[in-house]
């Protein structure tokens, strides 16, 4: 897994790829906990190059929303792939988040 | 046709080795890409149940069968650690708010939604989860 890390105006754009897991996990939480203790609420998660999700995965993606929520942040997805989309959906994941068919989209309703 | 066979410790991070051996063999089988990736994910579900819960605070042995049977893909994942049928689990509320989700039950959950037949046995002292997924060659 990697993880990429821009700022687009306000938002924070994370582009993470390769495989969510349950050994890679991790290394996203502690990512975006960083961003988050540095002040940063709100979130675009740019999927376009995750090819592999499992429920280690969901459990970082979750774990990772709920702090956000507490602070009154948000996090939106884009480019969610066909293997990743499934499994989202199949755990209903894909209705509790936002999902955008780009970055730009995701972007365009946010401050 | 015989089943290739792998035996590695029950360590979370011998996942990729794990994943290696039973995608390797999927292909062999002509299993479409759609399908493997979903069965990658309930082998990962499996596999790390095993570390977690079969050898909670040891280091046992995880032995994996797979490979082609009467046109399906078969992965077996055995363990000799404390008896447990995963699949006595409750599915979770998938409809749940956010701040409510409990992500415990998920893993089992894809182990039946992403296979398209699932069984336990407990046999000889060892937990045994056999999974299958149909193939192209499936009659």
């Amino acid at each position: 897994m990697e993880i990429r890390i821009s700022k687009q105006n306000s938002a924070t754009v994370v582009a993470v790829t390769g495989r969510m897991d349950a050994i890679t996990t991790p290394e996203y939480e502690k990512r975006l906990n960083e961003q988050i203790s540095a002040g940063e609420t709100v979130f675009v998660c740019d999927l376009e190059g995750l090819d592999y999700i499992s429920s280690a995965g969901l459990r970082g993606i979750l774990t990772v929303a709920k702090q956000l929520k507490t602070k009154g942040g948000q996090m939106r997805f884009a480019n969610m792939g066909g293997a990743v989309k499934e499994v989202f959906d199949i755990s209903g994941f894909g209705s509790i988040f936002q999902l955008h068919d780009s970055v730009a989209e995701a972007l365009s309703g946010l401050e | 046709m015989a089943l290739s066979m792998l035996t590695c410790p029950s360590r979370v991070e011998n996942l990729a080795h794990v994943t290696d051996f039973v995608e390797q063999n999927a292909d062999q089988c002509g299993i479409e890409q759609k399908k493997k990736l979903g069965l990658l994910v309930a082998l990962e579900e499996a596999y790390v149940n095993v570390c977690h819960y079969a050898y909670p605070d040891t280091v046992g042995d995880v032995e994996l069968a797979c490979g082609c049977e009467a046109g399906d893909f078969v992965v077996e994942i055995a363990d000799s650690g404390i008896a447990f049928d995963v699949l006595s689990l409750p599915d979770p509320d998938t409809d749940a708010d956010i701040m409510d989700r409990e992500i415990g039950g998920l893993g089992v959950y894809f182990i039946r939604k992403l296979t398209d037949a699932v069984c336990y046995r407990r046999e000889n002292g060892r937990n045994i989860l056999r999974m299958a997924l149909h193939t192209s060659q499936t009659a």
